[in-house]
């Protein structure tokens, strides 16, 4: 059997409910994800994708199941899986170029003081901070500190980036042009991402393949999305490829009638769906419910 | 319009004036109506003496002490400076002995659940009791009176100092830890890095707390040890029936303990971040 870059075997967790009993937010979660892939997770709120990605981090713990990537198990936190929190976790004693030298320090800690500063400083001109090196992060806005978060952890070089919804706290235009800089940075860079996201548009626009969650309690991770979108993808001009239209509405119908009853395949493993075969199954049942609902 | 400040120190200055001009006025030497009778003679009429000087007599009794703050002459007649000197000097000995302990232990306490339960009862106990207190027992086990009154400003800065720190450590944002988790920080590291600037503002506050107790606490010691220092010098003072000296050393407690603030909080400030 091939072996796959990180493979999440059997992960489930489950939380004492406070009276005596057991909760089960998630179980057996299984996945498999390859070098160089792009991969987002939806699922409504409550469905633990965030302890999914914490337990990838080594800063939770399954209660059941395990990670191996590279043919490692994942236990405990590493440089190896770099990780961008919804709420940017800078700093904030430290100034833009200090935020990122710490973390470029800690993965190389014999490059001299030269090195680490020019590395540095390259990936903050990736996300366009080169003007504000000098600045505390309370003197950025939300957007601003969210791209240095961003190009700290690209700055590592990870062998797998974990986003926690990193746009969640943005407003819209904010969140597309660091959307565009994130498009930018990952083609320059092909790291593996797997990221956290409530918003369909946003997987479309950055995924190779979009995992869908069921709803919680014992939430399965019950369907694996293809995006059959060619790179390099645009904000601006993604909605024009007949593919994006089909991905949406699946995606959307998926959470809105789906998600409470969806299951994934027999052996535990995320169905595999392409939208372009499958949206003209969806779309050939349309006429038949909304038909159904007139008779009604 | 002039600024807030510019009319707050107008007031000040105001307040100041009137406040001396009532003290002085009020202070006024009372001809005495009829001649003093023998005994009152012998006592050494003293009307003159008996009463608050007034603020022009202390004015130049701080002029006359402030030209020559660091004289000596003997054991019982030294300058302010000097004074003060041995205050301060015990003061910073026994905050920084105390740093010494607080820092490390409220590291540990905040770090660790465990140890905070365990040495907690102790420090609910230990923390009211009035550092005077200890002197007795100090002086009976260190046998010096010098090294007592520092030993008394060690204890009464150690509370402060130690709580803060367990507090600004074990609470510490989850998601700079975290931080430091990810980047595969040594524990020392993660503690000089991140814990360290993170509880500094808390740590800082404390220290400002423990310094304010200690310069009150100083004035106190010196009354009972005697020797030297500023609380020496105000009770030898009064002893001395000498109240312009025992109100311009008050005074100068005063700014001495505001200086030390002022010090503090600069460090204070360094440290501080905004979120």
């Amino acid at each position: 059997m091939s072996k796959s870059f990180l493979e999440v075997d059997g992960l489930s967790k489950v939380y004492p409910d406070g009276q005596g009993g057991e909760l089960t937010v998630f179980e057996d979660i299984r996945f498999a994800l390859e070098k160089g892939e792009f991969v987002c997770i939806i699922g409504h709120s409550g469905c633990g994708k965030s302890t999914i990605l914490n337990v990838m981090a080594g800063l939770d713990e399954a209660t059941t199941g395990n990670i191996v990537m590279n043919a490692k198990e994942v236990i405990g936190p590493s440089l190896d899986r770099g990780v961008v929190f919804q709420n940017y976790s800078l700093l904030p004693w430290k100034t833009t170029l200090n935020n990122i030298v710490f973390a470029v320090r800690a993965r190389w800690p014999k490059w001299s003081k030269e090195q680490v500063r020019e590395h540095s400083e390259r990936y903050l001109k990736m996300v366009g901070l080169d003007h504000a090196l000098d600045r505390k992060p309370s003197q950025l806005s939300g957007g601003m500190r969210q791209r240095v978060s961003i190009a700290r952890a690209f700055a590592t070089q990870p062998e797998l980036l974990l986003l926690d919804e990193p746009f969640g706290a943005l407003d819209a235009l904010t969140r597309g042009v660091i959307q565009d800089e994130l498009v930018k940075i990952w083609e320059e860079t092909h790291q593996t991402v797997f990221m956290i996201t409530h918003d369909v548009d946003e997987a479309i626009l950055l995924s190779d393949r979009i995992f869908l969650m069921s709803n919680g309690p014992h939430a399965r991770i019950a369907e694996s999305v293809k995006v059959n979108i060619p790179r390099p993808r645009a904000r601006a001009t993604i909605f024009q490829n007949p593919a994006y239209h089909k991905t949406r509405d699946y995606l959307v119908d998926f959470l809105i009638n789906r998600s409470g009853s969806a299951l994934p395949d027999e052996d535990g493993k995320p169905r595999v769906i392409d939208p372009s075969d499958v949206a003209s199954a969806t779309e050939a049942s349309k006429p038949e419910t909304s038909a159904k609902a007139v008779n009604a | 319009m002039a600024s807030t400040n510019v009319r707050a120190a107008l007031l000040s200055v105001v307040f100041l004036v009137l406040f001396l001009g009532i003290w002085e006025f009020g202070t006024q030497v009372i001809a005495p109506q009829e001649n003093l009778s023998e005994y009152e003679m012998l006592m050494g009429g003293a009307d003159e003496e008996a009463r608050v000087p007034p603020p022009s007599e202390i004015i130049q009794h701080a002029i006359y002490e402030l030209s020559d703050p660091f004289y000596d002459r003997g054991s019982n007649d030294k300058g302010i400076g000097t004074q003060l000197a041995y205050s301060i000097y015990r003061v910073l000995t026994g905050f920084i002995g105390a740093m010494a302990i607080a820092l490390p232990v409220g590291f540990l306490i905040g770090m660790s659940p465990l140890m905070y339960k365990a040495l907690n009862p102790y420090i609910q106990v230990l923390r009211p009791i009035s550092p005077l207190a200890w002197m007795p027992l100090a002086l009976f086990i260190i046998q010096d009176s010098e090294k007592s009154a520092i030993f008394v400003i060690f204890i009464c800065s150690i509370w402060p100092m130690l709580l803060n720190t367990a507090f600004g450590v074990a609470n510490v944002r989850e998601d700079w830890v975290n931080v430091a988790r990810t980047h595969e920080l040594s524990p020392v590291r993660t503690a000089i890095t991140v814990i360290l600037p993170a509880a500094a503002p808390t740590i800082l506050t404390g220290m400002r707390i423990s310094i304010g107790i200690a310069w009150l606490v100083i004035v106190a010691a010196e009354m009972l040890v005697g020797g030297t220092g500023i609380g020496y010098y105000v009770w030898n003072e009064w002893n001395n029936l000498d109240l312009a000296s025992v109100i311009f050393s008050i005074l100068m407690i005063g700014v001495v303990g505001m200086l030390l603030d002022l010090a503090l909080g600069k460090a204070q400030s360094l440290v501080e971040y905004k979120e």
